[in-house]
């Protein structure tokens, strides 16, 4: 892969890409993200490529990312020249034949597409990039428009922009649709004070779900005396539920990588590291390829774009515990030690990995990085709510209708997302709850939905924004069960190292387990109460800090389901088997 | 120096050092269980939790590793601060109810077991306040014990819990040990020390011929120091 050094390099880097992406000829994109493999997308690439070959069409097949739409994988597009982009949804390696027919046919009549893309505005740049230039048959008229469709309506793409458009392991395609122009911005043009001051009037604030204000984080982290510092990615998504981070790496590694040299350039810093666990492979090759490729090209390294800039980064792999999301955890893990907090009365931005300043954020945070710069810090604050400028990627799972990753300016409520984007609950059941923040987040009852999401807003529903997982709950969950299970979760992935969460997390679990089981006594509700207040107050870092927000949450919301299990020794929702 | 006041008392404090040790060097006293004063702070045992006022907001830090700043106010016995300590000692009350160190700071606290709490049976007196590993670490220099698991599960001993290839036998671990959890045993005549699972052979004092070191002490010592060997077989009492 050649070098590139200017603008007019990338630029003839974005003319391959755009007939990468428009080719002249048919082009079958399936999506390939984990939770397209998981549904079969794998087996469907592999029955289309077979096809293909078989009978010798003259059809590029090519993967995707996640365009979000988990609900109707796997996903087969299909772009042709003066056409629209057409979805198809459902496929399976049996309709693979039939659906080929179909393609070479140039009809829709025997399956008929999801939805389609006349054309799409790069929020990059305000390009529109056209699939189709001509007149719409009849048939495709009545295909609706991916944009007319409830789940994509009120979505605002980002973070995610590119995925679902383009082959993460082809980078031209992601220079074609903007990417690493915002990189050539920065280096030819701004000082890094300059990109400082942007990132901070934008408003963005730290996707992992702290919300700290981004710009003062690189603020302070360039103003660390220390000559080596470090930026570092937080690709080490777990809660339960929760994929949004995951599948930005998979779908769209360069804009992490992206994100991050405009970064280490405004800092001050010449490693970075991404710390990716080691349960999302996809993950790890995306990045790994996009790394190797990024520094062919000049990207990453010594001299990048000619600018004189050196940086590199290396890919940290996690071995799946969840403490290791936690910062400290996180460099401890990096630096080859066991992943436990510290506490961060020292601030990482001074004293990080290898006890030097070291920034870090996480992927979603690091993916907006060249839009806002591309766009500008006005554009980006003009997004979302005040104080909350942007939107947020959040995973919908659960008893809904629409499961899939959406990406919702801040602000919008959590009934818009359930009722609109989500489509409802499915089976005619009652919406119940809505569990954010993961594991250590919070229970929303249903007459709290017409709250607008934001970091300070689901904070004081007794919630949190977290890292971006949404979990819907039906009349069918047990809250008290719900309760336990995410205890459970924490006192499984607790690292021991203090008092309050190793052993008091546990005890709060042992009595979630009485009252479940029939052996819950009056006064366990206070004892939950007055526990989690010591627990929230004495432990060392936020995993135990917060480990009873779903305990007092479901308390505050639910507590007749507590007392019906206690008293009646009933579960309402019928799910505690002891109890039925 | 900074000034900060700690129980309404004013005091004056070495800048850099921690909310502790200003209580200490002050009369004040703040309890601990995992704190060493030659050891690094880790805060796992937040016995030591105090409340810090700053501007108007107030929260809870670990006096250990807190540092002290101008104009600092810090409550070291608010009803937060005992509610923490009071679970923690309930926590650890039924973690290791065979610890009469931690019955005795319960007493003194005035704080009862709690009744819905299952004593454990199976962490003997360890309350992982790491100090062991610590100064296996730090002082001694071997690392011969670490942690292995976590959450609930997590235990101190050597990798994979075998006698370990690295071990001195110096015995600093149980000497640190809060809550005699660790378990040095000499034989009847004292030429043997066990502990972790391993037997060491202990070396005899060319003066008063006691059994004063393990032999593999002696070596370390050697080794770490370059001191011949053989003028380190007497014993501290004889040189």
């Amino acid at each position: 892969m050649a070098r590139i050094n200017s603008l007019q390099d990338l630029s003839k880097r974005k003319e391959k890409g755009m007939a990468s992406l428009f080719p002249s000829k048919t082009k079958v994109m399936v999506g390939e993200a984990t939770c397209g493999i998981a549904t079969g997308a794998g087996l469907v690439y592999n029955a289309l490529a077979e096809e293909i070959e078989k009978q010798k069409l003259d059809i590029i097949l090519s993967k995707t990312g996640c365009i979000g739409m988990c609900y109707r994988e796997p996903l087969v597009d299909v772009i042709e020249p003066k056409r629209p982009r057409v979805t198809y949804s459902n496929l399976t390696p049996k309709k693979v034949p039939e659906f080929l027919k179909q393609v070479i046919e140039g009809n829709i009549k025997g399956k008929k597409p999801y939805c389609r893309i006349d054309e799409d505005v790069l929020i990059i740049n305000r390009e529109t990039e056209r699939y189709c230039n001509g007149e719409l048959s009849d048939d495709l008229k009545a295909v609706p428009r991916i944009s007319d469709i409830d789940f994509y309506k009120k979505q605002v793409k980002i973070a995610t922009r590119n995925c679902g458009y383009i082959d993460p392991a082809n980078i031209d395609e992601y220079i074609a649709r903007g990417g690493y122009f915002s990189l050539q911005k920065v280096l030819s043009s701004m000082q890094p004070e300059e990109i400082i001051e942007e990132v901070i009037q934008s408003g963005l604030r730290g996707r992992g779900g702290g919300g700290f204000p981004t710009g003062y984080k690189w603020q302070s982290c360039r103003r660390a005396p220390e000559e080596i510092k470090y930026v570092i990615c937080n690709g080490d998504e777990g809660d339960p539920g929760a994929y949004m981070d995951r599948s930005v790496m998979e779908g769209d590694p360069h804009s992490v990588i992206e994100g991050m040299i405009i970064g280490a350039y405004a800092i001050g810093a010449h490693e970075g590291y991404i710390f990716v666990r080691d349960e999302y492979p996809l993950a790890v090759d995306a990045l790994s390829l996009g790394i190797s490729q990024a520094r062919e090209c000049g990207l990453l390294g010594k001299n990048i774009l000619n600018s004189g800039f050196d940086f590199d980064m290396k890919i940290g792999k996690g071995a799946g515990a969840f403490v290791c999301g936690e910062s400290t955890a996180l460099m401890a893990s990096l630096e080859g030690r066991a992943g436990e907090p510290r506490a961060k009365y020292i601030h990482t931005v001074e004293h990080g990995l290898w006890n030097r300043p070291s920034n870090l954020n996480n992927v979603e945070t690091w993916a907006n990085i060249p839009v806002i710069i591309a766009r500008g810090a006005e554009w980006f604050s003009t997004i979302g709510m005040e104080k909350n400028a942007g939107t947020k990627v959040f995973s919908l799972v659960g008893n809904i209708r629409n499961v899939g990753l959406i990406e919702v300016p801040m602000g919008i409520t959590l009934r818009e997302i359930i009722s609109d984007i989500g489509g409802g609950i499915p089976k005619g059941k009652e919406f119940k709850a809505l569990q954010t923040g993961g594991p250590s987040g919070g229970c929303i009852p249903k007459e709290m939905l017409d709250l607008p999401v934001n970091f300070d807003e689901l904070s004081k529903a007794g919630s949190m924004m977290g890292s971006g997982g949404m979990i819907v709950m039906d009349e069918t969950s047990c809250m008290v069960d719900v309760a336990r299970y995410f205890l459970g979760f924490l006192e499984s992935e607790s690292c021991g190292k203090c008092v309050p969460c190793r052993e008091g997390v546990r005890r709060m679990r042992g009595i979630l387990d009485d009252i479940c089981e029939g052996r819950g006594r009056e006064g366990d509700v206070g004892l939950l109460e007055s526990m989690s207040q010591a627990i929230i107050d004495g432990s060392l870092c936020a995993l135990g800090g917060t480990a009873p927000n779903p305990v007092l949450s479901t308390i505050k919301s639910f507590r007749d389901e507590y007392d019906a299990h206690i008293r009646e020794k009933r579960c309402p929702a019928g799910v505690c088997e002891e109890l039925i | 120096m900074v000034n900060v006041t700690i129980d309404n008392k004013k005091i004056q404090a070495e800048e850099g050092s921690t909310i502790l040790q200003a209580a200490r060097n002050n009369g004040i006293e703040i309890p601990t269980l995992c704190h060493h004063d030659e050891l690094t702070a880790s805060g796992a045992c937040r016995l030591c939790s105090v409340e810090i006022k700053k501007g108007e907001r107030t929260r809870i830090v670990t006096s250990c590793i807190y540092q002290v700043e101008e104009g600092l106010t810090v409550n070291t016995d608010s009803e937060r601060v005992i509610h923490v300590r009071g679970l923690v000692l309930q926590l650890l009350m039924a973690r290791c109810p065979a610890s009469e160190v931690i019955r005795e700071l319960a007493d003194k606290m005035g704080v009862k077991p709690q009744a819905r709490f299952k004593p454990d049976e199976d962490k003997g007196k360890c309350v992982l306040c790491r100090q062991c590993v610590e100064v296996c670490e730090e002082v001694v220099g071997v690392s011969a014990i670490g942690f292995s698991y976590r959450g609930a599960d997590k235990s101190v001993g050597p990798p994979f819990a075998e006698p370990s290839s690295v071990c001195i036998g110096c015995g600093a671990c149980a000497y640190v040990c809060p809550t005699g959890h660790i378990e040095m045993k000499e034989s009847e005549s004292g030429d043997e020390r066990i502990i972790w699972g391993k037997t060491f052979e202990m070396a005899a004092c060319n003066e008063c011929a006691r059994y004063f070191a393990p032999q593999e002490q002696l070596e370390y010592i050697s080794m770490k120091t370059g001191v011949p060997l053989d003028k380190l077989y007497t014993c501290v009492d004889c040189r």
